[in-house]
């Protein structure tokens, strides 16, 4: 199976965020920055996959020029190459805009599965996959816990709400989108750092974009409830002060 | 006009839906319901007891089971027919899995997860609920709602059922390519956190599978129920059994005390019913503080010790 992950980079779950003076987008230039934890997951069940059923790795990343350091990462896990769709407009672009960046790569690849994680940590669109399998003219599934190559295409076991699950058949090539949690994570060895630097990362421009359809007017953050109630003070006091209130003011000890 | 696309199961509209609709009444203007499915008269009895202009029934045997395919083909062509200036859903699992290729194939611009109408556009969160964004959005175009950003009961009702009125349309079945099995839930969870009166969950801030004893005596000297965040099932750290959250269990008990969690949308789904919550926190903006009854912000491996031994004394 040729197989097609497409990851984003996004800013690290650790970075303090903070707005920019437009109040447009983060300051993010002194920020650092990590694969996208959902696409982590996709690039793991892809490599599982040319494991067990033989075939190519192909990594997909529609970004800035920094991004090249989740697309390094994911050669040094075992992908074996790789395309970077590079421009700076990518980096806060919407859904749509990325999914054809991406469509635009993959197109001439003739990839038999096209796997992504279901959503990106940064806007959290959960688009992406889904119009890139519209855009390829591929049939999709979406939270997709377990894949099973069959005769006639694949099953798959997709996640619903409150711990149901259904299993749907589909036709290859198809588009799945990923959730955290199907499998557990490789990290990369010395040794596939050293094998990734001989790897292809193919550089692409994308064809020129249409103007964004929806746009970011202001970004902030929100406005706490007002009932919260903070307890100040050194570990010791807060906590002699919650226990009270725990039982004194909520009675729920 | 809002045209918002009901969902349904076992003969049932879900409560998301009635969210939704409150939504579009809210954001104004004339509002009609469609609902797909098959043998759906039912449904849409249920549906024609909001204050709405009709209901637009699709009932079509392609439509019996929910594919992405039949419903992108179905709602593809009544967008045509209909042209309403804003398609509204309910922000579900199943909208997740076919609204981004219906917007893509009717050539809209489609916001999701939507916690508010805001003049001509929407309010959505960012980087995982830590942020906000207002969005502006050009022309006709489809929007998803976050679970609870509305409420159900502030639909309003009309003073008489509203006409509901089926749409002919063709759905070729042979181009639905999803064959879907009927869901099924997973062996029977060994533990029931929903009967639990106390619960002490963990989130990533616990850093590493080594740190759990701490929440465990934690729990223990509460007299609560252990239970996580999605993350640390995922890692393995905790069994699945044990998970808060849109995908978990949801939860109401007396109290709640979240230890590093910074409380993404589909972690405070599964327990913001609970009476007391408290959150403990080193990130003092972590959106877990927004529906926290009481609040630290520090390092839980400072207070949590400290709040086991006042517990104990």
């Amino acid at each position: 199976m040729k197989i097609a992950v497409c990851i984003k980079q996004v800013v690290t779950r650790e970075w303090q965020l903070r707005v920019n003076d437009q109040k447009t987008w983060i300051r993010d230039q002194d920020a650092s920055f990590e694969l996208n934890e959902p696409d982590a997951y996709a690039l793991e069940e892809a490599l599982r996959l040319k494991e067990k059923h033989g075939g190519e790795v192909l990594v997909c990343s529609a970004g800035p020029a920094r991004a090249t350091q989740v697309i390094r990462e994911a050669l040094a896990r075992g992908a074996d190459r790789a395309i970077h769709v590079e421009a700076d407009s990518l980096a806060t672009a919407d859904a749509n805009a990325v999914a054809a960046a991406l469509a635009g790569a993959l197109k001439e690849e003739a990839v038999d599965l096209v796997l992504t994680g279901l959503q990106s940590d940064d806007q959290g669109f959960g688009q992406v996959g889904v119009v890139l399998a519209e855009k390829l003219g591929m049939p999709h599934a979406t939270i997709i816990m377990e894949v099973q190559k069959t005769d006639a295409g694949l099953k798959v076991k997709r996640e619903l709400e409150g711990g149901w699950f259904q299993w749907v058949a589909l036709p290859l090539p198809a588009l799945l989108t990923i959730q955290s949690g199907i499998n557990q994570l490789r990290y990369a060895t010395l040794k596939g750092i050293m094998a990734a630097k001989k790897k292809e990362i193919k550089k692409v421009t994308p064809a020129a974009a249409a103007a964004p359809a929806q746009r970011i007017t202001s970004i902030y953050f929100p406005e706490k409830g007002k009932k919260t109630q903070m307890l100040p003070g050194a570990p010791a006091d807060a906590a002699r002060e919650l226990v009270k209130r725990l039982r004194e003011e909520a009675r729920a000890l | 006009m809002i045209l918002v696309v009901a969902e349904h199961r076992d003969g049932t509209v879900n409560r998301a839906t009635l969210e939704t609709i409150a939504a579009a009444q809210a954001a104004g203007g004339p509002v009609k319901i469609a609902v797909l499915g098959a043998g759906i008269d039912a449904i849409a009895t249920q549906l024609a007891a909001a204050a709405v202009e009709e209901v637009i029934v699709v009932d079509d045997p392609a439509l019996k089971d929910y594919t992405a395919d039949g419903l992108v083909l179905a709602l593809a062509q009544l967008i045509e027919a209909e042209k309403p200036e804003r398609v509204f859903l309910p922000h579900t699992y199943q909208t997740r899995d076919f609204a981004p290729a219906l917007a893509a194939r009717v050539n809209r611009p489609l916001v999701t997860d939507c916690v508010a109408v805001k003049g001509d556009g929407y309010v959505r969160p960012m980087f995982q609920g830590k942020l906000q964004a207002d969005v502006a959005v050009d022309g006709a175009h489809v929007a998803t709602f976050q679970i609870g950003s509305y409420r159900a009961d502030a639909m309003a009702s009309g003073s008489a059922a509203a006409p509901t009125r089926k749409a002919a349309l063709s759905i070729d079945a042979a181009k639905i390519r999803q064959k879907p099995e009927a869901p099924f839930k997973e062996a029977k969870q060994a533990v029931d956190l929903s009967q639990a009166e106390r619960i002490v969950a963990v989130g990533r801030g616990i850093k590493g599978q080594e740190h759990l004893q701490i929440a465990q005596d934690l729990a223990k000297a509460m007299g609560a129920e252990i239970a996580a965040s999605r993350p640390i099932c995922d890692a393995g750290w905790l069994p699945m059994d044990r998970q808060i959250g849109s995908s978990g269990q949801t939860v109401a008990p007396k109290l709640y005390v979240a230890l590093g969690i910074s409380g993404a949308i589909q972690h405070l789904v599964g327990m913001k019913g609970a009476r007391t919550i408290v959150a403990i926190n080193k990130d003092p903006e972590a959106p877990i503080f927004e529906i926290a009854d009481y609040g630290i912000a520090g390092d839980l491996f400072e207070v949590v010790p400290a709040l086991i031994a006042e517990l104990n004394k």
